[in-house]
This record gives structure tokens, C-alpha cells and sequence, in this order.
């Protein structure tokens, strides 16, 4: 039986059929014009091709190209002419240096390959108390960036020295006959010897000024040390002698002050004997310290000052009126109270951005004599003024500043009065802005005079009084490039280089040592006295602070990431893939809301279908009038209500690659050099594409990831109870999960046996580690849409988790009494969502090494495999990347080679340059495409150190194994080392109580070892 | 009825040939043979020894003076001539003095050479300074008329020449043809001798051809299909398993250097000029200052060094290649800071996944150089020895014993290890040495 039916593809096929009809007719919209071609018997004829020649052609190249491919390269060695004495090719030399942009500094060991730089390591000799953060650790991209300024520039065109240091003497001169203001603004310099510089330059030029410009700046704080001490530089907080910390607004595990403080808070976080510091952190945005400490409030600014002014009462026993708000009151009396009992283990520090505030801060750790707080060797890494700086536009815009030389500033970045600034420039008569980049800056003055990176020169720092650490060039500078310094002596007529007017400069610190021993060391250290302690109206002071009133709309505290800083290295690719440790997002910075105000405004970021994190826009109005539109949204846990946070740094447009050009550009907003601005905020059209590295918020209860527990309950109960092994039944008994095991095991007693041993007290999220991890494995950089793709290729991560409830403790016992289906759903649901003011909790997390390694079973090229020594070995050129391996990881920690990343210009990084490419470790291989990698433990590092013991003859002392990572952590969170020597710290650390290993459930036995976060609640 | 006689005789005519032919081609090689001796012809000189005065001259002057040449100083053959012996006594025991004193030639001498100060040798005796004297009286030799280098020619063994190779090749080749026209005319003279007999000759019957009885044959089909592809597969497989493979890679160098001089004839220690591999993952090709701290005064190679392929003048033309590399000016002896860095094409290339030390192997386990890079000091031309692959690594790692005495890193590893194994003696692969992850990073 046939049908005659009728089927229909579509509704418009039944109703209007001539659409469908003309379609299916014409199925290419034009006609292709195979007739004029095919059809033209006389252009086929007379085409100088013929079908035989086309075939004969492919023939050839086919042929060509198979046997050009069985060639073999020619590689070409090419060897010193002269090889330098201390040169050998294929070790490393490591040099000790100091560096100080303005913004970041530290003391370092740069290791060298053949003459050039490929890493940075802290200098741990005595006295050198500043280990690198993250962005030194990426410095060293930036020696090798493309875009830097290549030769110095006048009026946009390329040009030499000396016609630079002409042009700048005639308008010294002209300024001279004229009258004409010469004004020299750098950064906050620390340099002895280029402040003597600038003096004597100032002597020479009666019309000069000195301007210090710091582009993020703590003008407050400086001042009201000022006017106590009567000395313009910040105290160097001792942390490591407080058993109370109470800060109010100040990241000091971030940026705050020039930051540097984790070592020494950690040394206080590790519980001894029972005993731990206890920390409150009053704050608005979420940050790094407030993450680490054991008592958080989100308040805003507003509050925090009145907070600020409740301790002064309690803690000096006056009484000024405050109007705190209520549900703050109990928490911050306790802590002033508790700061009041702990008198000289106390200190208080703070951020807020008034002179009021910070003559508080001084008062309080005067009342309390503080052992954390000297005036003995404090910093002089931040001098800046607010109020010259401001002098100095009115000036400009005036027209009576005739030169202008500028050094490690971007003012026209920077500044938020940049408008003003740029026409003030127009009316200066000659700008030269000294700049490692044709910045934003140095591409509106008359000179751009290109300067060597701080790895390429000379120079001095006094970093804190009685401190003085030498910088030392470890690569001949790769351009045609002349240090400010040099510069200033040929302006000031001094003859020979700078080097020897360093020498010279230096003769005075050099008593009781040479040159040599302090060039060698990095770092000479002398005893400081303290200064006098002065006085100044500090009841005065608080009764002001007290008046401060709330400002209309949302409070926005501009802050510093992690990864940025001020944004000098904004084209540094390591930096802008380093996820911030706090939102986990890369290559962005957005404004952070909180919960509260995000559903009030409609506010909200969700995880779309191909696993990237979207964001609404938001529009920001100052109480100003300034704008900022399209701004990105992170919905921020722990963000205080009433206020927004946006890191500086980002948005930068000059000498960038076009991939860095990410963010937006937030001193637009930082009006009066205040973090503390009143806007308005309202949601934008349109959805953001985040790069966030990490979806999922909460532990949901799962304790056995990262372990959590109280002091209290850590001094008074058994081990079994704060670190609970995990049970599984064998044989129908329970029994500890530790003891089952499926597999025989090795015996791993002979030889070395490393372990890593990571203490969650003491990591404070910071990250050197990543940037340290990268720099030392060529680990490549893929990109922000690779990383939205959940493609990072990071070997190391640190995972960040909030509590739900408000403690990790509420969480799990939240998910204990879970009864029945239902309740599960719904429980399971409310618990992927961060609290308001949850616990934070960083975990960093690479290969586990685990001696039972879920990887090794499934490859099936044995690509990867264990060794003896505790290592889980990957062999890149065995592997053919089915990625099995991946997947049956529980810590998802391998990493795989979607592309090709380097010398390919689609991915157009530091690999895809020559210049780039000198960052490359010689001794670790750069993977290729369809390759799978993962951290090695840093195998390249344990070898050396065992050969060079075999070459010398000797065997091996504690301390001498470590990993890119140990080396990297100031905290002294990670310890690596040998755990079949008995000596070892990392043995202790692997009998500690409170050790265990991540997943233990899982029985993978790894060679990555945590140790049980206690808090001192 | 057969005859099995001929064949018999044929192979063995064939065996008589091939002993024939190879006992010519031996005997060709003796006229080779013939050494040149060209011994010098010592030049009297009025009662002092040159010889004595040679061993002097080595071991006192040699270090700034050639006989020939310029060098730090003049050259001092015929140095007699120029001056008189009681200045020249004066002159070697005390050169400075003489300059101070205002001897004109003395000053003219200290000005020309650049006020470098001549060592004072006051323990030569006069005597001693006579025989240096008789030793640069000497005349030059004259450059040997005859071609001294067919001495130089190796123990002949046959097949390394090419020669007789040939000369084999062609003689087997008559003989084969002698044999093939000797079949035919004995064919055609039994076909003769049957036609004269009146024997007839049995026609031949069309049976089916060999290779469609192989054809039809369907097992004997199977077995050689399954033979031809595995022994192309065995083929195949050889073949790529020598790609990338470049054992004795021979590259032109930009200069031609001879390890065979150097390491060789004159027994330069190999860790003279590779100095690194004592304490560094690359052995390093020298910097060309290693180079200059001989050949500052070595401008041209011995007349004995030239070989038949490699004349005199082709190696002094190797060491003027260095001196403009380096940018040295032979005629003023100072550098002139003009370089030139030479552009070697590298021998030993190892894949970038692999990481291989030569300090582990030179230092600690003190391998000779030889057993990886050959007999390096016979190559005149340096190539890749080894094959570089991974089995090859491999197996000497598997078979080498770890020198472990004296070595205090061991120690302990050693007294743990030789109770596990319970052996004395561990290789490096019981050591851990065949763990991937060991040159793999």
C-alpha cells in the first residue's frame, strides 16, 4: 500500500510555498561563474598551464618537500671570542641585587644562564628582609619586553645621546637666563647616591625643584609620621613580635605601605608551643589579609573610622563620642580590649587615608609600646606628597615650569587630573620623561630618553634607615639605553661613569667592609637608632576623625591587585594570566560587589554553558563627576555593604601589545590621591567574558580538602579529632583509610625521597610561587581566552575557598545533619554559595607526586611514571597526548598543550619573540603541542643539587634541595626537602600532628604533604 | 643419463680465480712501502751542540722566539750574524741592564718590540748560550724534494682502498665472463658431438611454467606474502629507526681543525680546551682565546705535519683563519680587536628532550672522553661516533658500575643499595639511572 502523504519541512513550505520553492531552486545566492571559465575553450587553451604542467608541478613539490623534510639541520655553535673568566657555558652564576621601581622592592639572587638573566631568587643572606612578591618574580619578563624603548627619542623620532644631552643643557640654560622652573619628578628614589645627584643638580640649577611623586600614595601616613617623628618615611612594623594584630583598612599582607610584612606575620601564624598571634582585620574589600585572619569585619570606611577612634578610646582611656555602628560594637570593643590586655604584643596598624587616622595608628602603638612597632630603621620606600604634587600641576597649568625631567613616573597614567596634566605639559618648554617603555607619558614629551631596566644597571638603594643594598647590572644593556643617573652627571658636568660616582658615594657606608664584600652580599646592614619619640594632638586628632561623616552612595576603596600593583608592568604576559588570589580571575580587573548591593542592582555573574565565568557591566559616577563606564562585575563574598572595590593598574594603551590591553583605567577615579572615592553605581547593558580560573566558590563541607580548626580546639583535643583520618571498611571493619592499600608498595627507604611540605598557616595567598613556578619551568602563557576555556597552564594554583555559613566549621556540620533527599538537595544547593563574610582559605596545589599515582596506570605509552626519588616523572616526548591521564587525576593538576604556544603568532607572548625567549630555562624543555605536562617537582633543580654533591664529593645538608616554589615562599609555608634524612625539616614537618595529605580517602599516598589550618578565633 | 663432472671443475676454476685476483691485488699493495727517509743533515758548528742547544732553545726561548718567525720576539735563526756573542751574552743575562746602559742596538730592539722587557736567563752559562747559538746557526732544512707523505699510508689491508676494490670487482667480472663464453661454446660443442652421433636430442616438453605452478600454488602464495611483508617491515623498520640517527655526521668545518694534531700527534689533554666538561653540562667548543695561548706562537705547522691530502700550506692557511677570527695581527704580534667569531656546525646534536651532563659523566664517574666521542685523537676530520640513541645510553647505564669509592655522596647510598641487591658493585641503572625522568625534563 502506498501513502500519499505529504511531508513538510517547515511551516512557510506549506503556507508559501514560492519562498521555499525559489530557494531550493537557487541553492547558492549568486551563480557561480563556472561558465565563464570552463566554458572559454579559448582561455583553457591558450592558458600557459596545462593540465599536464599542474600535475607535473604538485609532482615536484611533493617530492621536494618529502625530501627536504629528511634533511637533517644544520645547527652552528658559536663560541666565545674571548670567554669571560666567570662565564661557563651551561652553569649558572647568580648575582646578588636590590631593586626599588617606585612602587615594589626587594633584595635578590638573579641566577644567570650564558650572560643573561632567566630568574629571581630572594637573597637570604642576614639582613636582607624584603623577599620578592609576584611581580618582582615577573620583573624579569619585563627586561626582555619588545616594546621597550629601544634608543632615546626626540620629538617622536629616533635620535642619539648626545643630541639628548644637548637639547636638555640649552633649555637648562634657557631656563637659567630666563628664570624658567626646572622641575625633576621622579618616583620615590631611596638612593642615596642619585639623591646626592639631584642635589648637587639643584645647587648648579638655582630654578630647580625636587618633586617625589608615588603614583600610589600613602601622602597620609608619611605626614603624620612627619609631624610626630619630625622624618618623612613609614615604620617597619615587626609582625613576628605581635601576638594581637589589629588592622583597620590595611592590606599589609598586600600592598599597604609597600607590603613586605608576610614573612613576619607568618612567623607569628604557625602555633608553637601551643600559642599563635590572633589577627582582626576591619575592612571593606576583600584582601589577602582579611583572608588570613582569624576575626574579619566587612565595615566601610565610614565605620572603620569610627572603629579606629573606639580602640583610641579603649586602648588610651579617653573618651571621644563615636557613632559606630550597633552591630559592630561588641566585636570591635573585644578586639580593643583584647589590644588593650595584649599592651606590648599588640599593634595596630591601619589604612585609611587620613592624617587623622594615621596619628591614631601612632598613638595607640605609643600607648601600648608596642615591640612590633619601632622607629628604629623604618622605610624609606614611599616619600611622596600629595600636596607638592598638586603644586606642581598648578604650576604647569600656569606655564611657569620651563623643564621638566621625569623619572620612573607616569603622570599622564596615573594622575587623575591627566587632562590637566597633558595641557600643562604643552606648556612647558622641554619634557623629558626617563622610561624603559614609550609610555603614555614619554610619548606627549619632547624626549623620550630610554633607560635600562634595573637588571642592566647601576645603582644604590637605602630601602630602610641603616640599611644600604647595592643594584648591580647581570646583563649588558640589550639597547641604547643611558641610566637617569648618567644622565644628571653629564648635566651637572661630572665627569666619569656613574659607577665610580657610586663607588665614591658609597665610600661612607662602606666603614668596617669593602665594595666587593657588599656587592657580593647584596646588602650591608647597620644598627639604627630609634627616633625620639614626639607628640603631637592626638585626642585632637580623634575627636575629628570622629566627626568624619558618611559619604553619600557607595563608598569606592580602589585598591592594588596582587598581580598588577601599580601597573608599570602591565605588558608583562606572566602578570596578566596570574589569577588574583582573591577572585581567581586573570587579564581583568572588574569592581567587587557585594551580594547584598549586586542583587539590589541586578548585579550578577554566572557560569555559562562552555564553563567561563560572564559578569554585568556597571557604570561608576564619582561624587566628582568622573566616569568610568562599562566597568566588569565581580560579585565579591565578603565585600562590605555600601561599598565597591576596583584595582588600579589595569587599562593601560601605550606600548602594549594589543592582548594586554585589558581593564580599565581606574586612576581616572583616584581624585585627591585618595583610595576613598563616593560614587554612584548602575548597571550597564551587555555581559563581561571573565578569564576566571576557578567556578566553584565553596567546599561544601568537605573538610577533607583543606582541614580547618581553632586554636582552642587544636591545644585542647587529641589529634584524631581536629585532623580526622578518613575511615573505610575493609574486611567489614572500619578501619583508617591511611592503612588500605591496593597496591604493593616500593620500598623507597634508599636514597633521596622528596616531600613538599605545605604548611596552610603560613601561605597567605600571595603568589610568588606561580610567577616563581613559571619563570623557572617555561611554563607558556596562553591568553585570556584559553584561560576562559578553562586552559591555564599553570603548574602550580592556588585554590581559594569560602565558607558558606560564616566558619569552614559551620559548613560541616551544616553538611552532617543532612537527613533524607530532599534536605540534601537543598542543603547541597545554598552550600555552593559563598557566604556574606565567609573564612577564606588558599591551598596551593601542583602534582601531588603521589607514590600511588592514579595517572601512571592509564597511560598507555608510559609516558609518565614514578621514580624512586618520589617523583612522578612525565616524559614529553613519549607522551601522545590521549589525555587519560588528566582525567583520572583527583587534583587536577595536569596541564595539556591544546596549542602550540611558542613561535606561533597566535599566541603572541613572550615566547613568540627572540627577545622573549631569552627568559627560557636552558635546563627545562619547552613542550610542543599535544603534550601533556605537570609540575616535576622541579626535578631539574634536585638533580643539580645531587650532581654538584657528587662532583664535590659530599654528601647532602638539609636545605639544599628546593623547588622554584620553596625558594620563592618568604612565609616559609613551603619546605621542600628529603625525607629519608633524618635531619630534614620537612621529615619533622611530615611527623607533625598536623599533616595530611589532600584526598586521603583516595589512597594515592602523596609526596605532597598540608599541614591543618588553625585559626585563633 | 647425467654427468656431473663439469660442475665441479667450474667452481673450483672460479675459487682458483678469485685466490688469484686476491693475492695480485695484495702484492700491489708492498711497492707502497717504500719509507722516505729524509733526515737532516746537522750542520757543524765551531765546537758547541746544536742538539744540547735545540733542548735549550725549547725549553728557555721557545716560549716568545721561532727560529723563523716574529713572534713576542725576533726570530733568532742566524742571530750570531746580527750580533756579536759578548753582546749577546750580555743581552741574555741581563737585558735590561744593557738598555739602561744605552747600547743603541739594544734600545732599537726594546723600541721595536713594544718595551716588553726580555726575561733575564743569568743561569745560562756562556757555554749554554754558545749551543743555542750553534743550534739557530743552523741552515734551514730544505722542504724534502720527494712526497714524504706516501710513507704516512696505514698497513694496507685491501679493503680500504678503493683501488682494489675495483681491481677485484673487474677481475671477478672477466673471470665471470670467461666462464659464461666457456658454458657456451661446451654446449655447443656437446650438441655437436650428439648431432655427429646421431643421438637425438629429446625435445623439450611445454610443461607449465615455473611461476604459474607457484601462482596456483595457493599456500606457497600465503607463506611468501607473509614473508615479503614481514621482511619489509624489518626493512621499514630499520629505516626509520635510523632517521635522526647521524652517526658519523662529518660536517665541513669553517676551519679545518685536526683533533688528530692536537689530541694526537702532539697529546693536547682533551680537558685543556673543553675545560667545561669537568663542571658543566656542556663539554664547549673553546673560546678562541684557548686557542691563541699556543697559537700566539705557533703561526705555521711543522713541514712533518703535512700529509699528501692536506699540504703545509693548507694548514697554515687553517691557523691564519683563527688569528683573523680572533683578530690577530701576525706581522705587529697584537690583537687588533677586529673578531670575526667562527661559526662551528655542531656535531652532537641531542633532541631538546633530553638532557644529558657531561660533568656527571667526566667528574664523577670519570669516563674517558673516547668512550663515547671514538678515537678522537685519530680523526682528522671530527665526526659523530656514537650513534646518540637512546638504547645506546641505555645500555651502558645498564652494564657501567658506579664509581663510588672515594666519593663521600655515596657513602651511604652504597651500603643501602649493596644490601638490597646484595652485590658490591651497583650499575647505574640499579642506582635509578634508567628512570625516565632522569635525562627527561
Amino acid at each position: 500500500m502506498s501513502s500519499n502523504k505529504k511531508y513538510w519541512k517547515s511551516v512557510e513550505e506549506l503556507e508559501n510555498g514560492s519562498i521555499v520553492e525559489a530557494l531550493r531552486n537557487n541553492e547558492f545566492v549568486e551563480a557561480i561563474p563556472t561558465d565563464e571559465f570552463l566554458g572559454n575553450d579559448d582561455a583553457m587553451s591558450s592558458s600557459s598551464t596545462s593540465r599536464r604542467d599542474f600535475l607535473k608541478y604538485v609532482g615536484f613539490s611533493t617530492a621536494a618537500a618529502t625530501l627536504a623534510a629528511c634533511e637533517g639541520p644544520v645547527n652552528k655553535s658559536i663560541p666565545y671570542v674571548l670567554q669571560p673568566e666567570q662565564i661557563i657555558p651551561g652553569v649558572a652564576d647568580y648575582y646578588a641585587t636590590s631593586v626599588f621601581d617606585g612602587f615594589d622592592f626587594a633584595n635578590l639572587l638573579v641566577k644567570t644562564r650564558e650572560g643573561r638573566p632567566i630568574k629571581i631568587d630572594n637573597n637570604t643572606i642576614a639582613g636582607a628582609k624584603f623577599a620578592a612578591n609576584a611581580r618582582i618574580h615577573a620583573s624579569i619578563l619585563s627586561l626582555y619586553d619588545n616594546m621597550r624603548l629601544k634608543q632615546p627619542m626626540i620629538d617622536g623620532k629616533d635620535s642619539s645621546w648626545s643630541a639628548v644631552d644637548a637639547k636638555i643643557k640649552t633649555s637648562l640654560a634657557e631656563a637659567k637666563s630666563t628664570g624658567g622652573q626646572v622641575v625633576l619628578l621622579t618616583n620615590t628614589l631611596a638612593s642615596p647616591s642619585t639623591e646626592k645627584l639631584i642635589s648637587e643638580f639643584i645647587s648648579l640649577n638655582p630654578s630647580a625643584k625636587h618633586v617625589v611623586y608615588d603614583a600610589v600614595s600613602s601622602s597620609e601616613a608619611l605626614d603624620a609620621f612627619e609631624s610626630v617623628y619630625g622624618e618623612r618615611a613609614l615604620v617597619d612594623y615587626d609582625f613576628s613580635k605581635a601576638s594581637l594584630i589589629v588592622s583597620i583598612g590595611a592590606d599589609f599582607l598586600g600592598d599597604w605601605q609597600g607590603g613586605g610584612y608576610d614573612s613576619g606575620y607568618a612567623k607569628g601564624r604557625i602555633p608553637q608551643n601551643g600559642k599563635m598571634s590572633r589577627h582582626f582585620q576591619l575592612e571593606a574589600n576583600m584582601t589577602l589579609s582579611g583572608a588570613a585572619a582569624d576575626k574579619r569585619l566587612a565595615m566601610t570606611v565610614a565605620n572603620q573610622k569610627q572603629a579606629l577612634v573606639q580602640i583610641y578610646n579603649i586602648v588610651t582611656g579617653a573618651s571621644v563620642p563615636v557613632s559606630l555602628d550597633a552591630k559592630f560594637k561588641t566585636d570591635v570593643t573585644k578586639a580593643g580590649q583584647q589590644l588593650k590586655a595584649a599592651g606590648a604584643n599588640g599593634v595596630l596598624v591601619s589604612g585609611i587615608q587620613d592624617k587623622n587616622a594615621q596619628l591614631l595608628v601612632l598613638a595607640i602603638n605609643q600607648a601600648l609600646s608596642s615591640s612590633a612597632y619601632s622607629t628604629a630603621g623604618v622605610r624609606q620606600i614611599r616619600k611622596g606628597s600629595n600636596e607638592k604634587v598638586a603644586q606642581l600641576l598648578q604650576d604647569m597649568k600656569a606655564g611657569s615650569v620651563h623643564t621638566l625631567l621625569m623619572s620612573g613616573v607616569n603622570p599622564v597614567y596615573t594622575l587623575a587630573d591627566s587632562a590637566m596634566f597633558v595641557d600643562g605639559l604643552k606648556k612647558v618648554k622641554t619634557s623629558v620623561a626617563f622610561s624603559t617603555k614609550e609610555d603614555e607619558t614619554a610619548s606627549l614629551t619632547t624626549i623620550a630618553a630610554a633607560v635600562p631596566h634595573y637588571l642592566e644597571s647601576w645603582g644604590d638603594l637605602s630601602l630602610t634607615k641603616g640599611s644600604y643594598s647595592l643594584t648591580q647590572p647581570t646583563i649588558r644593556p640589550l639597547f641604547d639605553t643611558k641610566q637617569f643617573q648618567e644622565v644628571l652627571m653629564s648635566l651637572n658636568g661630572t665627569a666619569g661613569s656613574y659607577y665610580d660616582y657610586l663607588k665614591g658615594a658609597s665610600a661612607s657606608v662602606m666603614a668596617g667592609t669593602t665594595w666587593n664584600k657588599v656587592l657580593h652580599d647584596g646588602i650591608v646592614v647597620s644598627e639604627s637608632a630609634g627616633l625620639s619619640g614626639g607628640s603631637a594632638d592626638f585626642s585632637g586628632a580623634a575627636a575629628s576623625l570622629a566627626q568624619s561623616k558618611p559619604s553619600k552612595g557607595f563608598e569606592l576603596v580602589l585598591y592594588t591587585k596582587t598581580g598588577m600593583g601599580d601597573g608599570q608592568q602591565a605588558n608583562n604576559p606572566w602578570l596578566q594570566e596570574f589569577p588574583d588570589p582573591i577572585t581567581r580571575v586573570s587579564w581583568d580587573n572588574y569592581v567587587t560587589v557585594s551580594n547584598a548591593d549586586a542583587k539590589e542592582l541586578g548585579l550578577s555573574n554566572e557560569i555559562v554553558a562552555n564553563g567561563g565565568l560572564n559578569g554585568s557591566y556597571a557604570n561608576l559616577t564619582t561624587a566628582g563627576g568622573l566616569k568610568l563606564e562599562n566597568v566588569p562585575v565581580i560579585v565579591q563574598p565578603g565585600q562590605a555593604v555600601g561599598t565597591i572595590g576596583l584595582s588600579l593598574g589595569y587599562g593601560r594603551k601605550a606600548a602594549m601589545k594589543e592582548e594586554m590591553m585589558v581593564g580599565v583605567n581606574a586612576y581616572s577615579l583616584y581624585k585627591g590621591f585618595n583610595e576613598l572615592q563616593a560614587v554612584t553605581l548602575e548597571k550597564a547593558s551587555g555581559e563581561h567574558e571573565f578569564a576566571s580560573v576557578q567556578g566553584q566558590k565553596t567546599l561544601m563541607g568537605r573538610g577533607d580538602i583543606i582541614k580547618e580548626t581553632t586554636l582552642e580546639i587544636f591545644n585542647t583535643k587529641d589529634a584524631k579529632v581536629w585532623n580526622e583520618v578518613p575511615m573505610v571498611s575493609l574486611n567489614h571493619e572500619e578501619v583508617a583509610g591511611t592503612t588500605v592499600d591496593l597496591w604493593d608498595s616500593f620500598d623507597r627507604s634508599v636514597g633521596h625521597h622528596f616531600n613538599l611540605s605545605i604548611d596552610l598557616n603560613a601561605c597567605t595567598g600571595c603568589g610568588a610561587c606561580v610567577i616563581a613556578c613559571h619563570a623557572e619551568n617555561n611554563v607558556p602563557v596562553v591568553g585570556k581566552s584559553e584561560v576562559r576555556r578553562s586552559r591555564d597552564m599553570h603548574w602550580l594554583r592556588i585554590d581559594r575557598y569560602y565558607s558558606s555559613e560564616s566558619t569552614f566549621a559551620e559548613d560541616n556540620e551544616r553538611k552532617d545533619n543532612i537527613a533524607g533527599l530532599s534536605s540534601s538537595l537543598s542543603t547541597f544547593n545554598e552550600m555552593e554559595k559563598a557566604g556574606d563574610n565567609p573564612q577564606v582559605s588558599f591551598q596551593p596545589v601542583m602534582c601531588q607526586h603521589c607514590n600511588h599515582a592514579p595517572c601512571e596506570t592509564v597511560c598507555p605509552v608510559a609516558a609518565t611514571s614514578h621514580s624512586r626519588q618520589g617523583q612522578n616523572h612525565m616524559a614529553y616526548n613519549r607522551c601522545v597526548g590521549t589525555r587519560y591521564c588528566a582525567n583520572n587525576c583527583p587534583y587536577k593538576v595536569r596541564r595539556f598543550n591544546w596549542f602550540l604556544y611558542n613561535k606561533n603568532s597566535e599566541f603572541d607572548y613572550h615566547m613568540n619573540d627572540d627577545l622573549g625567549r631569552m627568559v627560557l630555562n636552558p635546563d627545562v624543555n619547552v613542550r610542543s603541542r599535544g603534550v601533556m605536562e605537570k609540575c616535576s617537582m622541579c626535578i631539574q633543580m634536585t638533580q643539580a643539587t645531587i650532581l654538584n654533591a657528587k662532583r664535590e664529593g659530599r654528601s647532602i645538608v638539609d636545605g639544599e634541595f628546593q623547588t622554584a616554589c620553596s625558594n620563592a615562599c618568604s612565609t616559609g609555608a613551603m619546605v621542600f626537602g628529603d625525607v629519608n634524612d633524618n635531619q630534614s625539616k620537612v621529615t619533622k614537618l611530615a611527623a607533625d600532628d598536623r599533616m595530611y595529605h589532600l584526598l586521603e580517602h583516595v589512597g594515592t599516598k602523596p609526596n605532597v604533604i598540608y599541614h591543618v589550618k588553625v585559626r585563633n578565633t | 643419463m647425467k654427468k656431473v663432472g663439469n660442475h665441479n671443475s667450474i667452481s673450483r676454476k672460479l675459487l682458483l680465480g678469485v685466490t688469484l685476483m686476491l693475492a695480485i691485488s695484495f702484492t700491489s699493495f708492498a711497492q707502497d712501502a717504500a719509507p722516505a727517509a729524509a733526515t737532516e743533515a746537522p750542520a757543524a758548528a765551531q765546537g758547541a751542540d746544536p742538539v744540547k742547544g735545540k733542548e735549550l732553545f725549547n725549553s728557555n726561548c721557545a716560549a716568545c722566539h721561532k727560529l723563523d718567525a716574529k713572534a713576542t720576539g725576533p726570530a733568532l735563526r742566524g742571530v750570531a750574524g746580527r750580533h756579536d756573542k759578548a753582546w749577546l751574552y750580555k743581552w741574555i743575562h741581563n737585558s735590561s741592564a744593557l738598555i739602561k746602559s744605552g747600547d743603541a742596538a739594544a734600545v732599537k730592539i726594546y723600541e721595536e718590540y713594544n718595551k716588553s722587557v726580555m726575561t733575564a736567563f743569568p743561569q745560562l752559562s756562556e757555554g749554554d748560550i754558545d749551543n743555542i747559538i750553534a743550534y739557530t746557526s743552523e741552515e734551514k732544512a730544505a722542504a724534502p724534494a720527494a712526497v714524504p707523505g706516501q710513507a704516512a699510508a696505514g698497513a694496507s689491508n685491501g679493503d680500504d682502498s678503493g683501488v682494489s676494490n675495483n681491481i677485484i670487482l673487474g677481475a671477478l667480472a672477466l673471470v665471470m665472463l670467461m666462464l659464461v663464453v666457456m658454458l657456451f661454446l661446451v654446449n655447443s660443442v656437446l650438441t655437436k658431438v650428439a648431432k655427429v652421433n646421431g643421438i637425438q636430442v629429446a625435445p623439450k616438453t611445454p610443461t607449465t611454467p615455473i611461476w604459474k605452478a607457484f601462482a596456483k600454488n595457493q599456500f606457497l602464495v600465503l607463506v611468501t606474502a607473509i614473508f615479503l611483508l614481514l621482511a619489509s617491515a624489518y626493512f621499514v623498520y630499520g629505516f626509520l629507526m635510523q632517521v635522526g640517527v647521524d652517526q658519523n655526521y662529518e660536517p665541513i668545518q669553517p676551519i679545518h681543525y685536526s683533533h688528530k694534531i692536537h689530541a694526537g700527534d702532539n697529546e693536547i689533554n682533551c680537558k685543556y680546551c673543553h675545560s667545561a666538561a669537568r663542571v658543566s653540562k656542556n663539554a664547549g667548543i673553546p673560546s678562541l682565546n684557548v686557542c691563541m695561548n699556543c697559537h700566539k706562537n705557533i703561526a705555521e705547522v711543522a713541514e712533518t705535519t703535512a700529509t699528501p691530502e692536506y699540504s703545509k700550506a693548507f694548514y697554515d692557511e687553517q691557523i691564519q683563519k683563527l688569528y683573523t677570527a680572533v683578530g690577530w695581527d701576525k706581522a705587529t704580534q697584537s690583537y687588533t680587536g677586529k673578531t670575526q667569531p667562527v661559526k662551528w656546525v655542531r656535531i652532537h646534536n641531542l633532541p631538546d628532550f633530553v638532557y644529558f651532563n657531561h660533568s656527571q659523566h667526566v667528574t664523577v664517574a670519570g669516563i674517558e672522553c673516547q668512550t663515547c666521542h671514538g678515537p678522537v685523537e685519530t680523526y682528522e676530520i671530527q665526526k659523530q661516533f656514537a650513534p646518540l640513541t637512546m638504547g645506546w645510553c641505555i645500555n651502558c647505564h645498564r652494564k657501567t658500575e658506579v664509581k663510588m669509592e672515594g666519593n663521600d655522596y655515596y657513602t651511604k647510598i652504597h651500603e643501602e643499595l649493596s644490601k638490597k641487591y646484595g652485590v658490591d658493585k651497583l650499575t647505574a641503572a640499579q642506582m635509578g639511572g634508567l628512570e625516565c625522568g632522569k635525562c627527561h625534563y
